[in-house]
């Protein structure tokens, strides 16, 4: 996020796109709603009439996969009625011009077309945000999973940029992280085009600083992702490690996936229980849990903390940096021998310019949210404030609407996306072992519309057969009006009904993220 | 209160006395907040600093001079000049029969401290102003509601005192108003629309009304299961490890027993919130489906225990075996999006020093 959780009371105008907040960050939530209770005005846009949608001023059910058409109209509507920040576009912002004339063809009306929701709406949308000072900007997965994602992304920079909503308390651009530390894996240098701390790969001066303190040479270029990993299963990537990761459950195209796995010479598995994806392995090292670990972790809002340990080990499970670390010095690789979590920290702080200020001991309370460059540094709650990163302009895209890389046909007449649920966490390995939460979600469901239940035959906690191009699922069907016509939920949280049978339909050319949001299915009762 | 303080430099001093001493506060600081912040141990139990302050319990009431009766200081503002007892023998005695009423009509006065994380308010209160006389014993309030089968909150309105924290935590904090009141005096009720069990609701099971509840009429099911284990409760400081949001929780434990959670209300990412996730789903760490020891795929072709040195040997020597074989770009890393930076950092740190390469990702992109 570009300003702290705090910030989510103080907007005008809070932008909601395609973010499931009171079930997926519910906590964050609470702070949307108190901003409303104090007279803040919401528009939220998501195919589904979630809590959050029926808490809004405005709601844009729009066709999945169609976020593109409706931000170009939106900024078509700014524009058009004089509501863009001049100031802010001329001192801080670079290539306007031919972002502000691409955008005069996009009407609402066009974006109507493609959206499938009345214009009106799309230039009230338009007009509220642009009105707000500030308006703030939440997004999360439907957002990104799409083979869009990226232009999604930019096209809600542009808002931003045309309005000037950025380093502005209680405004920015705020993608809300679905993990724990998915964060912390990133600025850890888990990625293939970065290493810790966003220094680049493919820059040498950073390819020489790490290859200088691993004592090895290291590719001065980008690696391949994991989706591309496991693509290459078998073929020229033979021996795999995965920690805490049920990869055959979350990621789409199960049978590909597993395929996959199947594939290679050398599997390695860490994680607490013997997960789908473990099945799979050559070897499994049971690591230690939340409660049972000390270490860190950062939250979406960039804030760095501590986990403490409460309680032993269970049986012989080690922490996972140990098990690494044995691994590591097995293969004869030097600096592996840590004797805790404090010294790998301190380590990462060491040579991470974004954590330069922390270290363990400083970390204690939770106070800082990085960029911390030095140890007289505050740490950085908002950023972009009175300037982007080194003096740099904030870049306006020319981005255009493409149609998902799957769209409905008479084979597979309807769109499926999907989510998550408030009382079910990803495939379940942990809230499924966790007493009670059962009595409130005890099975799988597909969200379908009354009128398309009765249309398709289909009855509240009958069963129906659901069909993607690439395989079938049998799932119990739910009738409510959450889901708009045409359009199917369901959660990808229980293993006995494994939607990912069906996704993964395309994947975006960057960053190539699944398309897990838009998939056409068919669904016929049993 | 930093924000408080800070505001306070910009603006004209405003001074009270109180106890005696001369204190300043900034305009529309309650007297009660005035007293807090000069730690005076004013009583209080419908009060909750994260609620709009509410005047029930009548408890935090202080003397004023030039004002006849005894005011709430949680619901009266301090003024320039104003003239404060929060502690003379006619206030302290008007609490102590209070406290007294309250006690009477209540069935229990001792809860399990598992109860939530305010539950000892009301006994601590009733200890320290010596209240259990039971000079007004008789009629009873309140209307348990233990037929609601959820798995997670107690509701034993006989403990109930009517502050109705619960109620406004939900409502003010939550934005869910889930639960509402019903009927007046002894027959006050805390229902749900419709008295249906709070499943039926719209209750998101996200435990505030617990937490901030002062009596354990609220209580927390999940940690009473381990009320009769022997031992002391630890409270620890941890990050949830559910979502992004980074809620900070104490995790409660006795002995090697994870009982329970109870929200940080000094959390700085949720200032003492918390949903289901964080609340109740913790009992997986001491699941007996956990993995103990390292498995390893014989030839078989089925997994078997083993000792970590064997594993440790077998999964480094397949890594070299594929260097050997195929080359370092024939090994890949995923680093987990759950597990601590420190796994993250040594699992990247383990591809780049050993191989070489940047073959290395987490889980973000599915």
């Amino acid at each position: 996020m570009s300003n702290p959780l705090a910030d989510m009371e103080k907007p005008d105008v809070i932008f909601a796109i395609g973010t499931n907040m009171t079930e997926c960050h519910p906590v964050a939530a609470t702070r949307l709603k108190r901003a409303l209770t104090a007279g803040a005005k919401m528009v939220v846009v998501d195919p589904r009439k979630t809590r959050l949608a029926k808490l809004a001023d405005l709601h844009l059910s729009i066709r999945l996969g169609s976020d593109v058409a409706l931000l170009l109209a939106m900024a078509h509507v700014i524009q058009r009625d004089g509501l863009m920040d001049d100031s802010f576009i001329a001192e801080r912002t670079a290539d306007s011009e031919a972002f502000l004339e691409h955008i005069k063809g996009f009407t609402p009306e066009w974006a109507s077309e493609i959206c499938e929701v009345p214009a009106a709406d799309i230039e009230q949308a338009g007009q509220i945000f642009g009105r707000g000072k500030p308006s703030a900007i939440y997004y999360t997965l439907g957002i990104t999973e799409h083979i869009c994602g990226v232009d999604n992304v930019q096209s809600l920079c542009n808002l931003a940029l045309m309005t000037g909503n950025l380093g502005l308390e209680g405004g920015g651009i705020n993608p809300m992280r679905g993990q724990n530390n998915i964060q912390g894996a990133g600025d850890c240098g888990a990625v293939p085009a970065n290493f810790p701390g966003f220094q680049p790969c493919h820059d040498p001066a950073s390819a020489e600083k790490f290859s200088k303190l691993y004592g090895t040479e290291i590719d001065c270029e980008r690696g391949i992702t994991k989706v591309a990993a496991l693509n290459q299963a078998g073929d020229s990537i033979r021996a795999m490690i995965i920690d805490g990761e049920n990869t055959v459950v979350t990621d789409p195209d199960r049978n590909h996936c597993e395929k996959a796995l199947k594939s290679l010479d050398h599997l390695v598995v860490i994680d607490l229980f013997l997960t789908e994806t473990a099945e799979f392995a050559d070897v499994i090292f049971p690591a230690t849990a939340w409660g049972e670990t000390d270490g860190v972790q950062a939250n979406t809002e960039r804030r760095v903390q501590r986990l403490r340990a409460a309680v032993p080990a269970y049986g012989e499970s080690k922490p996972d940096w140990w098990i690494v670390s044995e691994i590591a010095k097995r293969l004869g690789t030097p600096g592996f021998e840590y004797e805790s979590a404090k010294d790998v920290f301190n380590e990462l702080c060491g040579l991470s310019p974004i954590y330069a200020g922390l270290d363990w001991d400083r970390i204690e309370d939770g106070e800082y949210q990085w960029p911390v460059p030095d140890k007289d540094h505050p740490g950085t709650p908002r950023l972009h404030e009175g300037e982007f990163k080194n003096g740099m302009k904030g870049l306006f895209k020319v981005i255009g609407y493409r149609d998902p890389a799957e769209v409905i046909d008479d084979e597979f007449p309807i769109w499926l996306t999907t989510g998550r649920r408030l009382e079910a966490y990803h495939s379940r390995t942990q809230t499924g072992r966790s007493a009670g939460i059962e009595y409130l979600l005890s099975h799988e469901s597909l969200e379908v519309n009354p009128n398309d239940a009765k249309a398709w035959g289909l009855t509240n906690g009958g069963m129906a057969i659901m069909s993607s191009a690439r395989g079938s699922i049998e799932i119990q069907v739910k009738v409510t009006d959450m889901s708009p016509e045409g359009t199917v939920f369901t959660s990808f949280s229980f293993a006995n009904v494994p939607v990912n049978v069906l996704t993964g339909s395309g994947y975006d050319p960057v960053t190539e993220t699944a398309e897990l949001k838009v998939c056409p299915v068919s669904v016929i009762p049993i | 209160m930093t924000q408080l303080r800070d505001d306070l430099k910009e603006q004209k001093l405003l001074t009270m006395t109180m106890d005696g001493e001369i204190v300043d506060f900034t305009e529309g600081e309650t007297i009660y907040e005035v007293s807090a912040r000069n730690q005076k141990d004013v009583p209080t139990l419908c009060y909750d600093d994260r609620l709009e302050a509410f005047g029930a319990c009548r408890l935090c009431v202080v003397e004023v001079e030039g004002i006849r009766n005894p005011v709430a200081s949680c619901t009266t503002k301090a003024n320039d000049g104003m003239v404060v007892k929060t502690s003379t023998p006619a206030v302290e005695k008007h609490r102590k029969t209070l406290l007294e009423l309250v006690a009477s009509e209540n069935r229990n006065i001792d809860v399990d401290e598992l109860s939530g994380y305010a539950s000892q308010e009301f006994a601590n209160l009733i200890d320290r102003y010596e209240a259990r006389t039971g000079r007004f014993a008789g009629k009873k309030s309140g209307t348990t509601n233990t037929k609601d089968k959820n798995p997670f909150i107690l509701r034993d309105y006989d403990n109930c005192i009517s502050c109705y924290r619960c109620v406004r935590v939900c409502a003010e904090r939550e934005g869910d108003y889930a639960i509402n009141i019903m009927n007046r005096g002894f027959e006050t009720q805390i229902i749900t629309e419709f008295n249906n069990d709070l499943r039926d609701s719209d209750c998101t099971f996200c435990g505030q009304c617990v937490q901030t509840c002062p009596t354990g009429a609220l209580g927390d099911k999940k940690a009473l299961r381990d009320a009769d284990t022997e031992g002391e409760v630890k409270k620890t400081r941890t990050i949830c490890p559910y979502c992004g949001v980074g809620c900070s929780v104490d995790m409660l434990s006795k002995g090697d027993k994870i009982v329970g959670v109870q929200p940080a209300m000094d959390g700085p990412a949720n200032e003492g919130a918390l949903c289901i996730k964080g609340q109740f789903a913790f009992d997986f760490i001491q699941n007996e489906d956990r993995l103990g020891k390292p498995l390893i795929r014989r030839e078989d072709g089925k997994l078997h225990e083993c000792e970590w040195d064997e594993a440790l040997d077998f999964a480094a020597a397949g890594f070299k075996k594929a260097r050997d074989e195929y080359g370092r770009r024939s090994i890949y890393g995923i680093a987990s999006g759950r597990a601590p930076h420190e796994a993250a950092y040594t699992m990247q740190k383990f591809i780049r020093a050993s191989f070489g390469t940047n073959y290395i990702d987490n889980c973000s992109r599915a």
